[in-house]
């Protein structure tokens, strides 16, 4: 069986676990040529650089050659191909597909579709889950642990959808806490609540982002985007109320790290930059060590 | 009695089959598709915009020399919840069936996302059932919840 990475929850912990201590390994000795003569199709219907340069930067130290487009625009989806044969046809060529796609349910589509595997990066505002991967890589690089972690989650906890595929994770470590820092129009969904407390998982709610911040070991930002908002009052009010200050972060413990899945607009002040708390930069560099290692696991090439 | 002797001059009796009973009117000809009786050569009759105190208006079919497996016919739970089967041999009801909502249900429902694959290309919708009551259907592809009010049947 074919081994696809679409949604986080397609990992048991186990797997988690492995993809950790493969993303160490790649960490000390980034370029090995286990890809070596092996094709990765990269495909991206919508443009996400970020994205892309860490999946191409990870195939290349690999020593793998890449194929594919880096927008729609360039493809045969403007001659009106449907994703059903731009799968069939690249999968002819390639050992693996890496695709992003605006519509939500595409790269499951694409793996049921494909007889190589299918690593989703990103279906629309659905899952992202080596952005989750790359995350709890940085969560127990900074803490040596990912259990008894208490995470603070804060700005648009309603569409976010890596704070959603992260609380489902770390769900399944020892004894977690999770903290909520969210205005009324962007709170964390009822299912995800649902989820904690079927599982007995302690979390908090709050409106102020204020020195609760203190108990925190994780501090993770998101974004509050505009075009979430259907009365753009509404979006004035809040867009300036949930910004992490350096000063905000002097009595909190030593451990805590504030993570961001980037890119920031100013939800975190630039004065944040130089605390030692900040890893925002390093987190994204893990990126490319955390995707070398799914790929690594994917192709059972470890 | 008198009265049920009436109703049951509306749709006449069958021999041997099946009677589904207690279709909501207005979804009588969505039963038909699903159950593929449209593509069949059994006998049968059906009679719609009957009373019902329980459904305002209700509909029945009576499908002669057929019977339906319980997957099949629990296909039909989402748009005819309340719907009864009665197995008829030689003019006698011998058995008595609901229909029960499923744990996964195939290209039947819309999945309510417009951002979903299944509404941007010629996808079998799929759908794991996660609530009965009240519905609640996890699509496989893009994982968002359709739920009662937001139901479509294809």
């Amino acid at each position: 069986m074919k081994k696809d990475l679409i949604s986080i929850t397609d990992y048991t912990k186990e797997e988690y676990l492995r993809i950790m201590e493969l993303a160490a390994g790649f960490e000390k000795e980034p370029n090995q040529d286990l890809l070596k003569g092996k094709v990765v199709a990269s495909l991206f219907f919508e443009p996400s650089t970020r994205t892309r340069l860490s999946f191409e930067t990870a195939i290349s130290r690999l020593g793998g050659r890449i194929i594919g487009f880096a927008d729609a625009g360039s493809s045969s989806v403007t001659k009106g191909e449907t994703l059903h044969d731009t799968i069939r046809m690249v999968s002819n060529y390639a050992d693996l597909i890496v695709m992003r796609h605006p519509l939500e349910g595409a790269a499951r589509y694409a793996s049921e579709v494909s007889p190589v595997p299918v690593i989703n990066a990103g279906d629309g505002a659905n899952q992202h889950p080596t952005q989750t991967l790359l995350d709890m890589y940085s969560i127990l690089k900074t803490q040596g642990t990912l259990d008894n972690l208490n995470i603070f989650m804060v700005g648009d906890l309603k569409y976010g959808r890596t704070v959603h595929s992260l609380l489902m994770a770390m769900s399944e470590f020892e004894n977690p806490i999770f903290n909520f820092i969210a205005p009324d129009e962007l709170l964390m969904p009822e299912e995800y609540k649902i989820h904690l407390r079927e599982r007995g998982i302690r979390y908090f709610e709050h409106r102020e982002f204020t020195d609760i911040i203190s108990a925190a070991d994780i501090i993770y930002m998101t974004r509050v985007q505009k075009e979430r908002f259907s009365d753009p009052i509404e979006y004035e009010k809040v867009k300036n109320v949930y910004i992490l200050r350096e000063k905000m972060l002097r009595n909190t413990k030593p451990n805590v790290r504030v993570l961001h899945p980037l890119p920031r607009v100013n939800e975190i002040h630039t004065d944040v930059d130089r605390s030692d708390k900040a890893y925002y930069f390093e987190q994204a560099l893990n990126g490319v060590f955390t995707r070398e290692a799914i790929i690594a696991h994917t192709l059972n090439l470890k | 009695m008198e009265e049920n002797i009436k109703k049951k001059l509306k749709v006449s009796a069958i021999k041997n089959g099946t009677v589904i009973d207690h279709i909501p009117a207005r979804n009588l000809f969505k039963v038909i598709t699903i159950l593929g009786l449209d593509k069949i050569e059994n006998q049968i009759t059906f009679g719609t915009n009957l009373e019902s105190e329980k459904l305002g208006s209700k509909a029945i079919i009576k499908v002669s020399d057929k019977c339906f497996e319980d997957d099949e016919i629990n296909k039909i739970a989402l748009i005819a919840p309340h719907a009864k089967l009665n197995i008829i041999r030689d003019y006698a009801v011998t058995e008595k069936k609901v229909v029960e909502i499923p744990s996964h249900v195939e290209g039947i429902a819309r999945c309510f996302n417009p951002k979903c694959i299944t509404n941007n290309e010629l996808i079998t919708t799929k759908f794991s059932v996660v609530s009965k009551a009240p519905l609640a259907l996890k699509c496989h592809y893009c994982e968002k919840i359709t739920d009662q009010e937001h139901l479509h049947i294809l």
